[in-house]
């Protein structure tokens, strides 16, 4: 797994860094917001093949004349769609066009979601018009255990052109939000223990696989196998408050990393989730209050995040019109509704980049880091605010 | 006399008096005021808030007077409130009239019975739930006035009925057009394109449905030739037919024809069709006006559409675009913004009028475009959309500008009354969403709707 990643890994830096060399590029704002550090008035970013090179106010930067040079009212880093199915998920919505749930059978962790990924689908540059520069996509919601997620820019002609991160979770969903198409599970315990089941499997996998006679590999073992490594992490999507507790007690048997998805009714057991301390991917502020989530409230972002508990937002999946959500949107929402503005940038940015564990790369204006910046002609988000431009990579697309 | 009335009426003191004592107070209001049982007698001022009256320039610092029901007075600072009015101040904060949802699914109702392609008699104010707590999403987002419609997947699902969502137990006491001679509540929900077609009794290509539908407007026609004929005399009446009598009554323009329709072709087919036979039309949805906004104006029907926060979704939704109420804005057509809830969500329908202005609508015309231009699309521009002397008391109270996100509806009142009101705990739920407040009762056309 590791060697697949890095193999795609190296082509796609090098592609990225060959396609921006001449990219030179200065973005001032009247409000930089660097998610390093408070807001820089009169800020300057400057750009150079594909990187920040460096971030502070307009006093103590010069802009070197041959730099092409944008303005904004509010510039922030290229804002993280923490989970997504876009790229499977196509804005047409026919069979054609959905490859984010298998339904040949309810749990498949060999399926890749880069083998799947259409980059140049209209919904992943739907979501680049509105400054979101990185998503993480990749299988959906609707399966035990539905497959792999992957990190992308919302650039690129190819995947390999878009990818960060080739192999980041493992989508598992728990509760009744299951495709009807499985012959089974038909009850919550027997998901669980067919999930228990699967992964006992994959320890003893594991065993042999760490052993001097490896077995015959088996992909969908192999990354189960990760998983209880700790190489990839389990995304679990999982709404009503008893469906989350299995969750964290299937965590603790197994010891996997996890991250809890949706958890509409987290605010039921604030206790317990804030001594698990697991990090959350927050449901769409505007989910319908329906299924597994009729109990979401739109102050679940703000509650955990006083909480302490490290969260993010996301355009999850859906099934219908729309056809994807939009971050900046939920996250307006949730900003209204308790999370505060300030906060909700954050966690559209910087925090987003530390759950995904590729704050190294994105998340915040700072130098060395890649160069995704969103432009606003006001408060972000604002409703009648605009996406005035946004650049991944030191490239202006848009 | 006239503070009993008030305890009655506002429908929160109900319960400290006797059940009879209460009956009587009833009636006797009743008979005070007359049918409509929601007046108030002490006068209610609401002074120090920015009002947006719609029908004129917002008015800082202005004044709202609500009495029996009724608004008696909006202007300035220096607007004359009566003596013994309630008089609330609401500094800060914005007035505007209480939002018109020209397109909704809540209250549970049903409609769209597959046992055949079209069916005007079905009435779908048959099925609704007055306490549905759908109703309690639109009061939290500002909705006063609602068409609920059946859905899209026939020809002609049924009837629709208009709703002023006061405090109910019967759907007779939310009704808000009540023609008792005619006994017309509401419009007719038809739809064109993908939806209605299909197997089974539905035709399986669009000239099949436009032909079906015209076959029953036609046997419509010669229903009306003969009830004409009939000149009164009941011996030469043709026998009922409640599903001609329905569609006679859309032919006479009493009734109001809101067809779902997306792409450009089928917008332009609606319209094709109300002309042939003399009809009133709301287009609903309109997913393509952008690519027909001047063959819409000219026809003269008006628009009543929707945001999305993408397009797709479905093949017909692939080129939706929100900067649809901005082209019939410039084209002249009479546009508003529905919810079709839940595919937007009630609580949020300010939002669709900011998405509006974010695509280049005009601010008032987006405005409008949940009020006074649904309300026109409705018929009831004469009783709400417009704070204007001699309306209903429908308003909302909002925390700000009506197009920040920010902003929180605070209060809705109808005829007079509070109806919802976030400052409690109770209302404020439905707000906010939380721990069995919804308890199922979302509307989606597509299963797995939501995630």
């Amino acid at each position: 797994m590791k060697l697949i990643k890095l193999l795609v890994l190296i082509p796609a830096l090098l592609l990225s860094a060959y396609s921006t060399t001449d990219a030179q590029i200065a973005v001032k704002g009247e409000t930089v917001y660097t998610m390093a550090g408070d807001p820089i008035s009169n800020g300057v970013v400057l750009i150079k093949d594909g990187k920040i090179e460096r971030v502070g106010s307009a006093s103590s930067i010069n802009i070197p004349s041959n730099y092409e040079v944008y303005e904004a009212m509010v510039v922030t880093p290229g804002l993280i769609d923490a989970h997504s199915v876009v790229g499977l998920a196509g804005y047409l919505n026919v069979d054609a066009d959905q490859d984010q749930l298998e339904t040949s059978n309810p749990i498949q962790p060999e399926l890749r979601a880069m083998d799947a990924y259409n980059a140049r689908e209209a919904l992943v540059g739907h979501l680049r018009n509105h400054g979101i520069t990185t998503v993480h996509t990749g299988h959906g919601p609707g399966a035990l255990i539905s497959g792999q997620t992957m990190i992308v820019k919302t650039t690129g002609n190819t995947v390999q052109d878009a990818l960060v991160d080739s192999t980041t979770m493992l989508a598992f969903t728990l509760g009744n939000n299951l495709s009807r198409a499985f012959s089974k599970p038909g009850t919550r315990a027997k998901g669980i223990a067919m999930l228990r089941q699967e992964l006992i499997k994959a320890q003893d996998y594991l065993e042999k696989r760490n052993s001097d006679n490896p077995p015959s590999r088996d992909i969908g073992m192999d990354a189960l196998a990760d998983l209880l490594e700790g190489k990839i992490k389990a995304l679990v999507t999982v709404h009503r408050a008893h469906d989350i507790m299995s969750a964290i007690r299937l965590q603790e048997e197994f010891g996997f990393p996890m991250v809890l998805d949706g958890v509409a009714e987290a605010y039921l057991i604030m206790d317990e989730l804030k001594e698990a301390g697991y990090p959350i991917v927050v449901h769409p502020t505007m989910i319908r209050p329906g299924g597994d989530a009729k109990n979401a409230s739109m102050e679940t972002p703000g509650k955990l995040y006083e909480a302490g508990i490290p969260i993010a937002f996301q355009s999850g999946f859906e099934g219908y019109v729309p056809k994807t959500r939009v971050v900046l949107y939920e996250a307006g929402l949730a900003a209204a509704n308790g999370l505060g503005m300030e906060n909700a940038l954050k966690v559209l940015t910087i925090d987003a980049a530390e759950l995904l564990e590729i704050d190294n790369r994105v998340g915040s204006l700072e130098a060395g880091k890649d160069a995704d910046v969103a432009m606003f002609d006001g408060d972000p988000l604002e409703y009648l605010t605009k996406v005035t431009g946004v650049i991944i990579n030191g490239e202006k697309v848009k | 006399m006239p503070l009993l009335c008030l305890t009655v009426n506002t429908n929160y003191d109900i319960h400290i008096m006797k059940p009879i004592r209460s009956l009587l107070l009833a009636v006797a209001c009743v008979l005070l005021f007359g049918v409509n049982g929601f007046s108030q007698s002490t006068p209610q001022a609401f002074t120090g808030a920015q009002i947006i009256p719609i029908s004129g320039e917002p008015i800082n610092n202005g004044v709202l007077v609500v009495h029996n029901g009724k608004i008696t007075a909006v202007g300035g600072s220096n607007t004359r409130i009566p003596n013994n009015a309630d008089v609330h101040d609401v500094s800060g904060k914005v007035i505007m009239p209480g939002l018109v949802d020209t397109h909704s699914h809540i209250g549970e109702g049903d409609g769209g019975d597959r046992s055949a392609a079209m069916h005007p008699d079905a009435r779908i104010m048959d099925s609704i739930n007055p306490r549905s707590d759908s109703f309690k999403r639109a009061l939290a987002g500002g909705i006063t006035s609602v068409n609920v419609m059946p859905g899209s997947g026939l020809l002609i699902s049924g009837q629709t009925v208009y709703l002023k969502l006061r405090d109910a137990n019967t759907i007779e006491d939310m009704l808000l057009v009540v023609d008792e001679e005619n006994n017309i509540y509401g419009g007719l929900k038809m739809a064109n394109g993908t939806n209605p077609m299909g197997s089974g009794p539905r035709p399986g290509t669009r000239a099949k449905a436009a032909a079906m539908v015209r076959d029953l407007y036609v046997q419509a026609q010669e229903y009306k030739k003969k009830i004409d004929a009939a000149d009164g005399d009941e011996s030469k009446m043709p026998p009922r037919n409640l599903q001609l009598e329905t569609l006679v009554e859309v032919l006479e323009g009493k009734r109001t024809v809101h067809n779902h329709t997306h792409k450009h072709q089928d917008i332009l087919t609606a319209v094709r069709l109300s002309q042939e036979f003399g009809y009133r039309l709301v287009l609903q949805h309109v997913s393509e006006a952008w690519k027909v906004a001047d063959e819409i104006a000219e026809a003269g029907v008006s628009a009543s559409i929707i945001t999305l926060d993408s397009f797709g979704g479905k093949v017909e939704a692939a080129e939706i675009k929100n900067s649809n109420g901005a082209i019939l804005e410039d084209a002249g057509v009479l546009v508003g913004f529905h919810t079709d809830d839940g595919i937007t969500d009630s609580r949020l329908f300010l939002r669709s009028a900011a998405v509006g202005v974010k695509n280049g609508m005009s601010r008032q015309k987006a405005l409008e475009a949940v009020t006074i231009a649904n309300a026109k699309m409705m018929d009831i521009d004469d009783r709400t959309g417009t704070l204007e002397k001699g309306k209903d008391g429908d308003f909302i109270i909002l925390s700000g500008d009506p197009l920040s996100v920010y902003t929180h509806v605070e209060e809705t009142w109808i005829e007079g009354a509070k109806v919802w009101d976030r400052a409690n705990e109770e209302d404020r739920k439905y707000a906010t969403g939380g721990y069995q407040i919804y308890p199922g009762t979302i509307h989606t056309h597509h299963e797995g709707g939501s995630q």
